[in-house]
């Protein structure tokens, strides 16, 4: 690592105040793994993990609100959650291993629209608002592209609302090396509005499946789904799987997802 | 059997100290006044140097010296070596390339060691080498066999104007074509065996120090044979003699293979601290251990296999590329060569074997022993071949296997080996039976109703383990012999000291080698010490690997104790006033045929220091006895696999749902060790076929550098093993021990392979079989079921 | 350079280091307790496996100034002095480790899996739990098998106590 000076921010506004050119530091776990390749070099990091008002989770009957330093172990174990959106806490137990998820946080994970992670798929399906220090941004407004969001330079996501549905179910074939996901889908139905939503295999990270979309709107089953292709043009493509290959296992995993929702 | 005895399943005695945090590994040691070496390494594959800047780096806060090649050269200080020379099928000697430790004048694979710098701590000594300037000349790279061979591919060394090291050959290969020209049926495959990194979890380290009052050298460092580093660092690249050069391998977090090599960043370390006299301090981390340790496999391979009217193999042509890398590893050249086509014969009666091998320089990390070295590369080659041939010939493939099977022992093959003791249809058949075969058909049938592929292979291995006679490794090109060293100290309580040149980084020899030790001498397992792995300590050893530590490291201690039992033995007589030629031992008790009168072995240990019925010069005081154990043959385990699993045909994803290994290492000193060497030898085996590989692009950059794209083995991807044994002991050392640190490792990859093509309905799979690839496999074979 | 204190093993310990320090370096260059290992620098392998407030951590992904105030345990605090912990005698007596070097974190992260899960484990469970740890030496048959047994052993001892 290049060296760097470290504050412990003691609230959201002394966090933002105090962040200048720097970086939030969250559960670490990209940033970390990347600061001591010397891939990144911030030279002021803003830790946040004794930010009292970053923690916690809640639930109104309609919407649940995540704060942003919760860990991924805490969102999967969550009563709340699993009340609200089981199938949430499923995909934030199946994140990276026991270790990763127990310091790693939702916010973390988020705010880098890193393409192979799991909660922006999350997020994208469900319609959730990214709550930050400022504002409230749209999911669908939030994911801009790899590595990109809609986030201002010292902005801070401090919670995610994710309004209830009433089938959701993420499925993920993963990366055997690095378990993040290879593929992953998303399949929330509210009504008659069903939402898909593929990470790990789109180059420019997160996107929505329309023509999945479509099939399950009419029928909410994974036998809609058969015959229905995913286009291999803008997946990525690498030794651990092609375009095509992920292509063919974003069909594989709505209809697990689906199936499970 | 007693129990701590031979045969029995003693809890490890090295334990303590690694479950509790206790455990000493070389990045533990810390040397007063130390300071970190970094190493600045070629981003390129291929490239001259042009000049090397140092002026801003030496600047930069902590740097205590910057070194590059010419500094090591202006010392007068050796490159690396290969030590095993090969010889052309022409009979002209193989050609090596000069290996530097720091590169002199031009980088050859990325990682490539360019230049040093030792700071005060870790983080400023790589600081600085950010600043270091090096003007490269970018060369174009050939990272692979087929492009390094074509013509107007970029030379790697001048040497080798085409990039070939050798062009070796074994066998008769006239009586070969002979029998493929009368050959009833002729089985061909193209195989690739795929590059792996051996991937010990402890990463390779290094501690230089020098010691100014002595004029000596002290090199703490991650090896499988310290004596052997100590040799090479003294007699060949000169650092310093023998006699001031002490080599330390402490505790060493496994080796597979990778640990037995002389690399170049323990070579600088202990240069570089004479040079700037502090002890200087070097560890990878995993990345540059992907880049720089020396990797294993990467063969491509032609092979055929004759059979006559009766379904009898009548021969085996076998053409293989091999990959060396940018340079000649410690004992690379032997790997594709005689560790390699002397197995081609398998556990089958062949008349005729002809294998010629081409060895090739690539702008790659040099490729070198890894778990098995040659012997996994021809396991899969014949095991494939007979497979595929058993389904051609439409024959079971256990049966073809069993007909023919060497049956009649000592054997003779046409390449080299011979067997000495065996029984292979007793290992097929009790395999059969452990894993219910039978009951295959009706698992597949289960498998099928969910939509699943089910599919079962088989694996009969054969390995020669016990490295080696020395005068036959001798005539075959070895540059060192391959006995082994014991030494025994008797302790005037009783107490016994064992100095072994064998090495333990996982194998558990302090509790195998104290169970021969307790059993023989009648002690407690407890007053037995195992001391390996210092030279200043233990006088001279070659190591561990090649599955030799019991073979021939515990046959030299079986040698030392019957020296000491003999002179043990005299002393009894003195101390017990009776002729030497009445003393019995037994038990650990000293008693005179036909009286009551006995001595135990600790009081006769006393009497030995204590003397005092010696008269004289008739009987020397002390109970102390050394000695060497050179091998007459090398050992043959042998065993099978059966390897069952399931192909979800959807996404490719391969599940092992059974696995059974049937092997014959001998006999057994402890069988809770023994499993768990096969347990960790399938599971690397698995690995080959399953998920590891590793993987250049074109212009010879790493894209497997991290864990994060090269798949280990974990938990959740391997199955519990079914392991059984059969036991024919070998005739060639004392104990009638052959050896089971290598077989999982050379067994399973062909019983995967096997399992899954027996699973698809067709050969057309590499390894790794990743879950893309068997997708379209399967895919492959829906459409030709689809077409029947 | 920044301060930081926490508990180590039951013992307080404060220091004034480097902000890049990472919290396996603290431990193995500070405190010299190097039963904590590190082997790779991915978050993979999980040999820098410590217990931090109670839960399993890689210990090379976190920084020593964001464990201010924490609770540290290593490999070399398990043990109530010559008394091995459950899981401890649960490796030795099902050989579950040859090389030793992902053994601390292979147990530790065992005892949290006891601590999350109970101390009945399928081996199903177990294979899954160990997915963020990786051995180079024993195919896991061991690992599993020693993490059962330590699993039941650890719920008699609480059994026990209770």
């Amino acid at each position: 690592m290049y060296s760097f000076t470290h504050h412990a921010a003691s609230s959201v506004a002394d966090a933002v105040k105090s962040v200048g050119e720097g970086k939030y530091l969250a559960g670490g776990h990209t940033l970390i793994p990347t600061m001591k390749q010397r891939l990144a070099q911030p030279g002021h990091l803003v830790d946040l993990n004794k930010v009292a008002e970053l923690k916690g989770i809640s639930d109104n009957g309609s919407v649940l609100t995540i704060k942003a330093m919760s860990r991924h172990a805490e969102v999967a174990s969550s009563d709340v959650v699993k009340k609200a959106i089981p199938g949430l806490a499923a995909l934030a137990g199946g994140i990276g291993d026991p270790q990763v998820r127990h310091r790693g946080t939702i916010g973390g994970s988020v705010a880098n629209n890193d393409p192979v992670a799991d909660y922006p798929a999350a997020c994208l399906a469900l319609g959730a608002t990214i709550v930050t220090d400022r504002r409230r941004i749209k999911a669908d407004d939030f994911f801009q592209g790899l590595f990109t969001t809609a986030l201002e330079d010292n902005e801070l996501i401090t919670a995610f609302e994710f309004p209830h549905a009433d089938k959701f179910a993420y499925a993920k074939f993963r990366n055997p090396a690095s378990l993040y996901a290879l593929v992953g889908v998303a399949v929330a139905k509210r009504g008659s509005d069903v939402r898909v939503a593929v990470t790990g295999a789109g180059s420019d990270g997160v996107f929505r499946w329309t023509d999945a979309e479509a099939k399950l709107a009419s029928n909410f089953s994974a036998s809609a789904l058969d015959g229905l292709k995913a286009s291999a043009s803008g997946l990525n493509g690498d030794i651990h799987g092609s375009a095509e290959y992920r292509a063919h296992l974003i069909g594989v995993m709505a209809k697990r997802a689906a199936a499970a929702a | 059997m007693t129990a701590t005895g031979i045969g029995a399943p003693v809890r490890r005695k090295e334990d303590f100290r690694f479950i509790t945090g206790a455990g000493r590994y070389v990045d533990d040691i810390n040397r007063p006044g130390q300071a970190y070496a970094y190493f600045l390494r070629s981003p390129h594959a291929h490239a001259t140097i042009n000049k090397i800047d140092t002026t801003e780096a030496m600047k930069s806060p902590g740097v205590v010296a910057i070194f590059t090649g010419a500094d090591i050269e202006a010392d007068k200080v050796g490159g690396l070596i290969c030590g095993w020379a090969i010889f052309n099928k022409d009979g002209s000697p193989m050609r090596a390339g000069a290996h530097p430790a720091l590169a002199i004048g031009k980088v050859r694979y990325v990682g490539d060691h360019v230049a040093v710098v030792i700071a005060d701590t870790l983080a400023q000594a790589r600081d600085a080498a950010e600043k270091i300037d090096v003007d490269y000349g970018v060369l174009s790279a050939a990272a692979d066999v087929t492009t390094a061979r074509k013509a107007g591919a970029p030379t790697i060394h001048d040497v080798a104007p085409d990039n070939q090291v050798y062009d070796w050959h074994l066998g008769d290969k006239a009586a070969t074509d002979a029998a493929f020209a009368a050959a009833k049926h002729v089985t061909k495959l193209d195989i690739v065996n795929n590059r792996l990194v051996p991937n010990p979890m402890e990463p390779r380290a290094a501690v230089g120090e020098y010691d100014i009052g002595s004029d000596s050298l002290t090199l703490y460092t991650t090896s499988q044979n310290p004596h052997v580093a100590r040799l090479v660092l003294s007699a060949f690249i000169g650092l310093a003699p023998e006699n001031k050069f002490r080599v330390i391998a402490p505790d060493v977090g496994g080796g597979f293979g990778s640990k037995i090599f002389i690399y170049a960043e323990e070579t600088v370390c202990v240069w570089a601290a004479r040079k700037v006299r502090r002890a200087v301090k070097w560890t990878s981390d995993r990345t540059e251990a992907f880049l720089s340790d020396a990797h294993g496999r990467d063969h491509v391979t032609h092979a055929e296999l004759a059979t006559d009217a009766n379904g009898k193999i009548t021969a085996v042509r076998v053409s293989t590329k091999a990959n060396m890398g940018a340079y000649l590893s410690t004992f690379a050249s032997s790997v594709p060569t005689y560790l390699y086509a002397p197995l081609l014969s398998g556990q089958y009666n062949i008349p005729a074997i002809y294998a010629e091998v081409e060895a090739v320089y690539t702008n790659t990390a040099p490729v070198d022993a890894y778990r098995g070295a040659g012997r996994p590369e021809a396991t899969y080659v014949i095991e494939r071949l007979v497979e595929v041939a058993a389904r051609e010939l439409n024959v079971d493939p256990a049966e073809f296997r069993r007909r023919n099977f060497v049956t009649a022992f000592p054997h003779q093959t046409p390449v080299i080996m011979a067997y000495d003791a065996g029984d292979y249809d007793a290992s097929l058949t009790k395999a059969q039976q452990m894993h219910d075969v039978a009951g295959f058909a009706a698992r597949k049938a289960a498998s099928a109703s969910k939509g699943k592929l089910r599919g079962l292979g088989y694996s009969a291995y054969i390995e020669a383990c016990g490295i080696a006679p020395s005068a036959a490794v001798g005539s075959l090109g070895a540059g060192v012999g391959l006995w082994e060293s014991a030494e025994v100290r008797v302790n005037p309580i009783g107490t016994v000291e064992i100095l072994t040149g064998s090495h333990s980084h996982g194998q558990g020899h302090e509790t195998t080698f104290a169970q021969l030790v307790s059993g023989r001498l009648g002690i407690p397992i407890e007053n037995v010490s195992i001391v390996h792995g210092d030279t200043d300590k233990v006088q001279m050893g070659m190591g561990t690997y090649g599955s030799r530590s019991g073979a021939v490291g515990m046959s030299a201690i079986v040698k030392a104790l019957d020296k000491i039992e003999a002179k043990a033995k005299k002393v009894a007589a003195h101390v017990l006033e009776a002729a030497e030629g009445d003393i019995e031992f037994k038990n650990g008790k000293f008693t005179v045929k036909g009286t009551d009168k006995e001595a135990d072995f600790g009081s006769i240990a006393l009497q030995a220091y204590i003397a005092h019925k010696f008269n004289g010069q008739e009987l020397e005081p002390g109970l102390k006895e050394s000695a060497f154990w050179d091998p007459t043959n090398f050992t043959f385990p042998a065993g099978v696999h059966i390897c069952e699993l399931e192909i979800d045909p959807a996404t490719g994803v391969v599940t092992i749902d059974r696995w059974t290994a049937v092997d014959d290492f001998g006999n057994v000193i402890n069988p809770m060790i023994v499993e768990g060497q096969v347990h960790g030898g399938i599971a690397q085996g698995v690995g080959q076929a399953l998920f590891e590989g590793a993987v250049y692009d074109s212009d010879g950059q790493l894209i497997t550098a991290s864990f994060m794209d090269y798949t280990m083995p974990r938990a959740q991807d391997l199955p519990s093993y079914n392991v059984g044994m059969t036991i024919t002991a070998c005739p060639s050392n004392p104990l009638g021990i052959k050896g089971c640190g290598e077989a999982g490792a050379i067994a399973s990859p062909p019983a995967v392979i096997n399992a899954i093509t027996n699973a698809l309905g067709h050969e057309n799979i590499t390894m790794p079989a990743t879950p893309e690839k068997v997708w379209k496999a399967a895919q492959a074979s829906a459409q030709k079921m689809a077409a029947e | 350079m920044a301060k930081v204190s926490m508990t180590v093993n039951g013992k307080p310990v404060t220091a004034d280091i480097d902000p890049r320090t990472l919290l396996v370096q603290f431990i193995r260059e500070h405190l010299h307790l190097t039963g904590t290992h590190v082997g790779c620098d991915t978050s993979q392998c999980g040999a820098c496996t410590v217990h931090m407030d109670g839960v399993a951590v890689k210990s090379c992904t976190t920084l020593a100034v964001t464990a201010d105030g924490a609770n540290i345990t290593t490999i070399e605090g398990l043990a109530h002095g010559a008394q091995l912990h459950p899981m401890q005698e649960a490796f030795r007596e099902n050989h579950g480790l040859q090389c030793g070097f992902c053994t601390p974190g292979m147990i530790m992260s065992a005892v949290d899996i006891v601590n999350r899960k109970g101390a009945n484990l399928d081996e199903h469970t177990i294979r899954h739990e160990l997915e963020g740890n990786i051995c180079r030496c024993t195919g896991y048959h061991n690992i599993v098998k020693a993490i059962g047994d330590g699993a039941r052993a650890m719920g008699a001892q609480k059994h026990a106590a209770e």
